[in-house]
């Protein structure tokens, strides 16, 4: 019911007539006309629809594809083919492959399974990944593809049907807050004109509704019953991506009218303040050009992973150096006279059985062919060494990022409490990049800010009201004082200040007098009645409250006295809840007609007052103002017009500029705040020379053609003008919670961040501001086409005309480098496509990367991705791009890693991202803390498996050389096969998933300067991998010429044991376990007892194997059996050896570290002694911990931080200033200098 | 019911910890007092266990006599080969062994020749390398049908000797077939030197791998003929040189245990020692040598360790010593602040 009458009283506003100007009904020109006609039918423009008789689209040619739409990767058939072929496109899987398959036709030295079950393994895992997270897209697909829409079927009865079956040409009608369900032809609306609000931050992020229109011949079918007979035929162009574009005609009563794209409702975008529309499918599923504008999401690999690669090539080739070496020394041996070997040698072979000569053929040894021996024993070593090639590296490091991202899942500091999500890892391949990122590409609406405009202060007639305090000064003020004594200032004390500024207590408590601000209340009695500019603050608020396009709700919910406003805007609906509180309160609008229920300062009561709204000039954003003509119950007319404030003061009249001084002050207050601001203007206009304004304008709105909006223009421009200055508003964007902090702290980690939005310059400025991203002092450069360079639409012209800009913004940037003063950049959508472009972007590129902060606005998703992957070329940085919406899809995916924020509505963008936060402001945690951990753990523990394998897989090489490459190996199967799967494997993943290089709370959060270590890539770099791989070469050469040289040839035990190849391969392998282990526990800088356990756990389970092993029957261990027991255990060399080959195979890496620290010392390590040094005070306390940590934000140039430091240098030059007169005043008054001269004492 | 449930919570507590990654650590902090402790405890530890396995290294007294040449008469030096294929030739031959005390350590030594044992082994250079190594030599048996004899059949692993005249030959494969069968006997002062060879092999082989029932059968019966013979009436788990034998040894050079004289020798003692020179090392030109060595808790004679772990030792204080100099002189204050990066000038944000 109360939708039903809410409809009513809509209806009867005739919107056209309150966009007056707007384009609406506009006939196409001729030639438009013609064009059109031309291209239908050509190809490329065949398409044909009919409407409302889907079922000639069944067959062919007339066969589009049903509404439904698949985003998987795979299906149930081709899941196995092209998900083996993925995996094996990787090296390291090829290799272990052919391995396997060689293992098939026993050419490997080892057991099968030891070769094949972990690449089943690995590549399993993967595959499985790869198959859940298909799964999770095509559950969302299921989801959408079976929302329902009422759909026509016959006689006027529209039923629900679902989105996957719909067909082109169905008529649908839809509702408001719905979705459309696919490309749509708009053929009516619940407005009376046709009209209907479209919603498309989904597809390009743009916060402000779209007006569509449908035909004036269609306008009639807007009932149910309409329908049964509706038949039209729609010739259109092919689907392509175009969002912007459409070209077709429809023939419907035997007429031909021209389509255009204002009738076209696209997929993806959401109907909103419209009752419901009825539409017919034109595109549907996958031609629908939403759908045709996603791409399918990359797979992404991280900066890590992709050097590991490399670190295979080198490990690679060095496995094929000491294969083939292996090989050709094999082929230099003589073996015929190896007469223990039995081999058919050419004088033996007769003495031989023949059923002995016929069964030993063996391809390894044999004389007569002696290459291609040595080919099969080349192949053998590949395998033999395989252990260079570590496997197990892939296997461990899918289980730690699976642990990691589990982790940062649970991480309770990531949880939002009011929209009770929490951090998801999509994806676990990125865990270590998100340590590495170096720039940040944000997304403002539903990122930084909540799309929420609060009215925080204003203006009026010269004063300001709504507190005059800023953040940043209160801040500085604050660190002033802690200069003097340790002082913690957190951002949330100062919220006790600006909280009283919620919109809906402004007029109990907010305006209340403070310093010398102006009392304004509406309960305690308007003081501001007795103010002296009385009238200019009434009509201040009845500017506010007549000069927009809103229409109040009325809603039962709400208390009868107070309004809900639906706009065109946010901002309007925020004014128009203001001025309600103010007493000025927009009641009713009729197609002519404003009510407003005003407070009447001379009766001291609440009257009705009816406006008539004569004209309307609408926002443009090239006029960047809005008027009203309205006529008061006496027949006064006023020009009502609120505008931005450039404009606003240029068309001020002589005598209205009593205020500007004031105001602009408070303008430039407002603005560094990061407050949108509106100027407000109004003048009185002549009965006699509106009416002759009137027909101006009017006949300017009856022209048809090109011409039409300028003179609209020019006319609003003359009336325009004379006006009477009255003040300023200021709006807040609402950042989200926590957003200026998180930019902060980022910016001290030294990431860049830069603003892409698809919205105005001036709000992206704002914004910049809000976010410290932009600060007064700051350079900024604009880069914009000059109107000239526009209009004529020579891209050359505009080329020559941006390359200019940059170039002496360039030059700047050269010039002033060594100051301390940064620079900002401003760039909006035109300027950029010209800036990418191929011959220009190297010079753009190079600025933006000079630039502190790049606030890029107007921009198209298109282009998002675009900049995305230029910068991330150009500079070769990890680049972050987060974003919530549909048209940051692009750039979530084309970044290193995409983040989506999961909060709001809309889930394109988390499906597409590798990372999905309910809020912005988990960005901090989730890099600098997180992001840093995984980054040093997982390249500490690739460098530390790397070294371990080479270790390892040497020693066996070392073997073959000292028995002539036999082909025989030093330990036993099983040993090798328990290395990497048991011995070995805890402590690294502990490793992986536990080590911290410093605490969370104290290090991170206090020196995010720290996190630069992931972006220079210390720990990750080529010395460091090449350091480690020599580790594991000495390590190796240690471990065996020791066990060698001390257990050969002589007894190892005082009965005259001599060590046979079993107890020599024990002790190796003892060696070997207990020096990797150690290594790890030299590595790690944190243990908690999963760590020791891991570690000690390791080496014991070593000794636990070998007695349970050696305690097997004989017939399965073998010649391992007892070997602990009777061989090796008994002996006390065995154990010496031990000792002294773990000593000394850790010795160059212990030296190494023990210089490192002393003398060369890293960040980390610095940090991690000041931890120990202070752990005894309460750390925050100490004033030199809170000296240093001052210091290291002092190199961040964007931020809030920064632009308290800002403030306080200009505070204390200030200080210095005063001080400085008042000593020049004293000494120079008469009184200082009679004191002086005159002799006291 | 109380302490369940606060076991319970306790575990949840650190499985919370758990998650959220503050478990309690130990974060060690390696400092420069940490370092000197460091080696100079490595040093103090390392150079007297160094000092100490050098001397019981020093203490064992080993001879070592290469007999394959000498062994050959004169006229058949020529052509080794067909002189130790030819089997009608005997192969007997006698040498003599002296020991030669090394007279500076004899004093250090608390009883230079009282130790009990001294052993014998073949050291055979080269040609063993392939022998003991080579995949399929040593893959060449089945120590199944050690442990069952005949009652086990899978011999296949035992190619190429497997079996001949189509019965399976016990024990199978190539290293039982190449069995080592120089023989030794000892004459002291014209007397015989008692030589114990039993429990040269280790007891878990005899008692688990070789079988108590299991006879050698058809074994060296095939045309031809590789190493030692056995004495069919013996089962194996007593054929102790098999034992021995079978133990393959990782190395191409190696020493096998041939029994133990348990009586003191004098230092002028001379022993004469009477071998039949059997086994066939001149085709792929290989040594023998009988070595005589008594045995110290270390076992036999190898200075490697004691030089190691002394080497290890004196780097260690060197180490220590540097260390605590240059402490003293380019001392870096714990903590020190300007090491940090942003406290560099070099650092550029």
């Amino acid at each position: 019911m109360v939708a039903a009458s809410s409809r009513k009283r809509k209806g009867k506003i005739r919107w056209s007539k309150l966009y007056s100007f707007a384009a609406c009904f506009r006939p196409l020109t001729s030639k438009e006309r013609l064009a059109a006609r031309e291209l239908i039918c050509q190809p490329g423009f065949s398409r044909v629809v009919f409407c409302n008789e889907p079922h000639l689209h069944k067959r062919k040619p007339y066969k589009y594809p049903y509404n439904y739409i698949s985003t998987t990767k795979y299906n149930v058939l081709t899941f196995l083919p092209r998900a083996l072929f993925e995996q094996f496109r990787r090296v390291a899987n090829f290799y272990f492959l052919l391995a396997a398959i060689f293992s098939l036709f026993s050419l490997a030295p080892f057991s099968r399974a030891s070769l094949i079950a972990p690449l089943v393994f690995v590549v399993g895992i993967s595959m499985l990944k790869e198959a859940v997270e298909d799964w999770h897209r095509f559950l969302q697909d299921l989801d959408v593809n079976n929302r329902t829409v009422k759909t026509h079927i016959s006689n006027g009865v529209f039923v629900d049907k679902l989105w996957k079956e719909l067909r082109v040409g169905d008529v649908v009608k839809v509702n408001k807050g719905e979705y459309f369900p696919s490309d749509l032809l708009l053929l009516s609306s619940g407005n009376e004109d046709g009209v209907c609000y479209v919603e498309t931050m989904n597809l390009d992020g743009e916060t402000n509704l779209k007006i569509k229109r449908c035909l004036e011949a269609s306008l009639c079918l807007n009932e149910d019953e309409e329908f049964s007979k509706f038949k039209a035929t729609v010739h259109c162009e092919d689907p392509n991506s175009n969002l912007y574009t459409f070209v077709g005609n429809i023939e419907f009563e035997k007429e031909s009218y021209p389509l255009s794209p204002s009738q076209l409702l696209l997929r993806d975008s959401k109907l909103r303040n419209t009752d419901y529309i009825y539409g017919v499918v034109i595109f549907s599923g996958h031609d629908t050009k939403a759908v045709r504008n996603s791409t399918r999401s990359p797979s992404k690999r991280s900066r890590i992973e992709r050097k590991m690669d490399h670190i295979i090539y080198i490990l690679f080739s060095m496995l094929v150096l000491v294969s083939s070496f292996g090989s050709l020394l094999y082929l230099r041996q003589d073996m015929v006279d190896w007469w223990y070997l039995q081999l058919p040698d050419d004088n033996k072979v007769n003495d031989l059985d023949d059923s002995n000569s016929e069964k030993y053929d063996d391809r390894f040894f044999n004389p007569s062919k002696p290459v291609q021996s040595a080919g099969l024993q080349f192949i053998r070593a590949l395998i033999l060494y395989g252990y260079l090639i570590p496997i197990s590296l892939y296997v461990s490091i899918e289980v730690v990022k699976v642990l990691q991202t589990m982790l940062i899942n649970k991480d309770i500091e990531l949880y939002d409490d009011v929209t009770c999500k929490s951090v998801q890892a999509r994806t676990s391949n990125l865990n270590e990049e998100l340590g590495q990122v170096e720039m940040i590409l944000s997304d403002k609406t539903g990122t930084l800010t909540c799309n929420q405009m609060e009215f925080r202060k204003c203006s009026i007639a010269g004063v300001s009201y709504g507190g005059d305090i800023t953040e940043v000064d209160l801040a500085a003020s604050m660190r002033m004082n802690a200069d003097f004594e340790p002082f913690e200032f957190s951002i949330d004390e100062t919220d006790g200040a600006t909280r009283s500024f919620e919109p809906f207590e402004f007029s109990v408590s907010s305006f209340s007098a403070q310093n010398g601000n102006a009392r304004l209340t509406k309960t305690e009695g308007p003081n501001w009645i007795h103010g002296s500019n009385l009238f200019d603050i009434t009509m201040f608020f009845r500017v506010m409250a007549l000069c927009h396009t809103g229409i109040p709700l009325e809603d039962d919910n709400h208390k009868m006295d107070k309004l809900s406003y639906e706009a065109e805007s946010p901002e309007e609906v925020s004014f128009l809840i203001a001025s309600q509180e103010f007493g000025f309160q927009f009641c009713r609008r009729t197609q002519s007609l404003m009510v407003l229920r005003e407070f009447d300062p001379s009766s001291m009561k609440e009257v009705e007052r009816e406006y008539k709204l004569l004209n309307l000039l609408e926002f443009s954003s090239s006029r960047k103002r809005m008027s009203v003509i309205v006529s008061n119950e006496d027949g006064q007319i006023f020009l009502l017009c609120k505008g931005a404030d450039s404009i606003i003061f240029d068309r001020l009249a002589d005598n209205g500029r009593a205020y500007e001084q004031a105001t602009t002050m408070h303008l430039s207050s407002y603005a560094e705040d990061g407050l949108r601001t509106l100027a407000f203007a109004y003048r009185t206009i002549e009965a006699a020379e509106y009416e002759s304004w009137n027909t101006i304008f009017t006949q300017a709105k009856a022209t048809i053609g090109p011409e039409r909006e300028e003179l609209l223009e020019q006319a609003s421009e003359t009336i325009e003008k004379d006006l009477i200055l009255l003040g300023v508003v200021a709006v807040e964007d609402k950042l989200q919670k926590g957003v200026p902090e998180c930019i902060d702290k980022l910016a001290q980690a030294g990431l860049k961040i830069w603003l892409l939005t698809g919205d105005k310059r001036e709000t992206a400025i704002n914004i910049g501001f809000a976010c410290s991203l932009l600060r007064q002092d700051m350079k900024q450069f604009h880069l914009s086409l000059s109107r000239d360079a526009e209009s004529n639409n020579q891209v050359k012209d505009m080329k020559e005309d941006i390359l200019q800009q940059i170039e002496s913004s360039y030059k700047m940037v050269c010039e002033e480098r060594n100051k301390e003063a940064p620079f900002g950049l401003v760039i909006d959508g035109k300027a950029l496509e010209i800036a990418l472009r191929g011959d220009v972007k190297d010079e753009f590129l190079q600025l933006a990367v000079n630039c502190a902060s790049v606030i890029c606005c107007r921009v198209s998703p298109k282009q998002k991705a675009l900049i995305t992957r230029l910068v991330k070329q150009y500079t070769g940085k990890t680049t972050l791009a987060i974003g919530d919406g549909a048209n940051d899809v692009g750039m979530i995916q084309e970044a290193d890693i995409g983040v989506g924020i999961s909060g709001m509505e809309g889930m394109q963008a988390v499906m597409a991202s590798d990372f999905s936060l309910p809020q912005f402001r988990f960005l901090e945690r989730l890099l600098i803390v997180h992001g840093h951990w995984c980054y040093q753990r997982i390249s500490k523990m690739v460098l530390y498996f790397v070294y371990k394998n080479v270790a390892f897989g040497l020693t066996l090489f070392y073997y073959e050389l000292y028995t002539s490459f036999s082909g025989e190996v030093l330990y036993d199967d099983w040993y090798m096969t328990m290395f990497n799967v048991m011995l070995t494997s805890l402590p690294v993943i502990a490793l992986g998933v536990l080590e911290q290089d410093v605490s969370s709370d104290i290090c991170l959060q206090q020196f995010p300067a720290l996190y630069q270590q992931g972006p220079r890539n210390v720990h990750f770099s080529w010395s460091r991998i090449i350091g480690w791989i020599l580790n594991g070469v000495v390590s190796s050469l240690v471990i065996f010429l020791a066990n060698i040289y001390i257990l050969s040839p002589t007894a190892m035990r005082e009965n005259g044991f001599v060590a046979d190849i079993d107890s020599l391969g024990a002790t190796t392998y003892t060696c070997i376990i207990w020096t990797v282990n150690c290594q790890i526990a030299l590595i790690t800088s944190h243990f908690t007892w999963i760590q020791h356990l891991s570690i000690w756990g390791s080496i014991l389970l070593w000794y636990i194997f070998l007695l349970v092993y050696g305690a097997l029957p004989p017939n399965f261990s073998g010649n391992a059996f007892q070997v602990l027991v009777e061989g090796i255990g008994p002996a006390p060399l065995y154990w010496m050896i031990t000792v002294l080959v773990v000593v000394v195979s850790l010795l160059p890496y212990f030296i190494h570290i023990v210089i490192q620290r002393s003398y060369f010392p890293m960040d980390d390590h610095i940090i991690q002694e000041m931890e120990q040094c202070y752990k005894k005070y309460d750390v925050r306390d100490n004033e030199m911990w809170v000296r240093e940590q001052r210091n290291s934000q002092r190199s961040t140039r964007i931020g809030f931080s920064a632009r308290v430091d800002a403030k306080i240098l200009s505070f204390n030059q200030q200080l210095q200033q005063k001080k400085l007169s008042i000593y020049r005043s004293v000494t120079n008054s008469p009184i200082y200098r009679s004191i002086t001269t005159s002799p006291f004492s | 019911m109380d302490t369940d449930r606060e076991r319970h919570r306790a575990r949840e507590t650190a499985f919370y910890l758990f998650t959220q990654q503050s478990l309690p650590a130990c974060k060690p902090v390696l400092t420069p007092g940490w370092v000197i402790a460091i080696f100079l405890f490595m040093g103090v530890i390392f150079i007297p266990v160094g000092l100490i396995s050098l001397r019981a290294s020093h203490c064992v007294v080993e001879i070592v006599d290469r007999y394959d040449i000498d062994c050959v008469p004169e006229p058949s030096r020529m052509d080794k080969v067909s002189y130790i294929q030819d089997d009608s030739i005997p192969k007997n031959c006698s040498h003599f062994m002296k020991p030669v005390p090394p007279i500076t350590w004899k004093v250090s030594c608390i009883s230079p020749y009282a130790e009990p044992y001294t052993f014998s082994s073949a050291v055979i250079t080269r040609h063993y390398t392939a022998v003991k190594t080579a995949t399929e030599y040593v893959k060449s048996r089945s120590d199944k049908q050690l442990l069952d004899g005949q009652k086990y059949h899978d011999t296949s692993s035992c190619q190429p000797v497997e079996s001949n005249n189509n019965r399976p030959i016990v024990p199978c494969g190539l290293i039982a077939w190449s069995l080592f069968n120089d023989t030794f006997e000892f004459i002291r002062e014209g007397a015989e030197l008692k030589v114990n060879r039993k429990n040269i092999a280790w007891k878990s082989d005899r008692g688990h791998k070789f079988g108590k029932n299991v006879y050698p059968f058809n074994f060296q019966n095939g045309t031809l003929i590789g190493g030692g013979k056995l004495n069919p009436e013996i089962p194996l788990s007593d054929q102790e040189d098999l034992i021995v034998w079978m133990r393959t040894s990782a190395l191409p050079s190696f020493r096998k245990l041939y029994g133990r004289i348990e009586e003191d020798l004098d230092v002028d003692d001379v022993v004469v020692v009477n071998l039949m020179n059997n086994y066939n090392t001149y085709s792929f030109g290989g040594k023998k040598k009988l070595v005589l060595s008594t045995s110290s808790w270390l076992g036999g004679k190898n200075d490697f360790l004691g030089h190691a772990c002394v080497f290890v030792g004196c780097s260690s204080l060197t180490l220590a010593i540097i260390f605590m100099l240059l402490h003293v002189k380019y001392r870096r204050p714990y903590g020190d602040m300007s090491y940090l990066p942003w406290n560099r000038k070099s650092f550029s944000g």
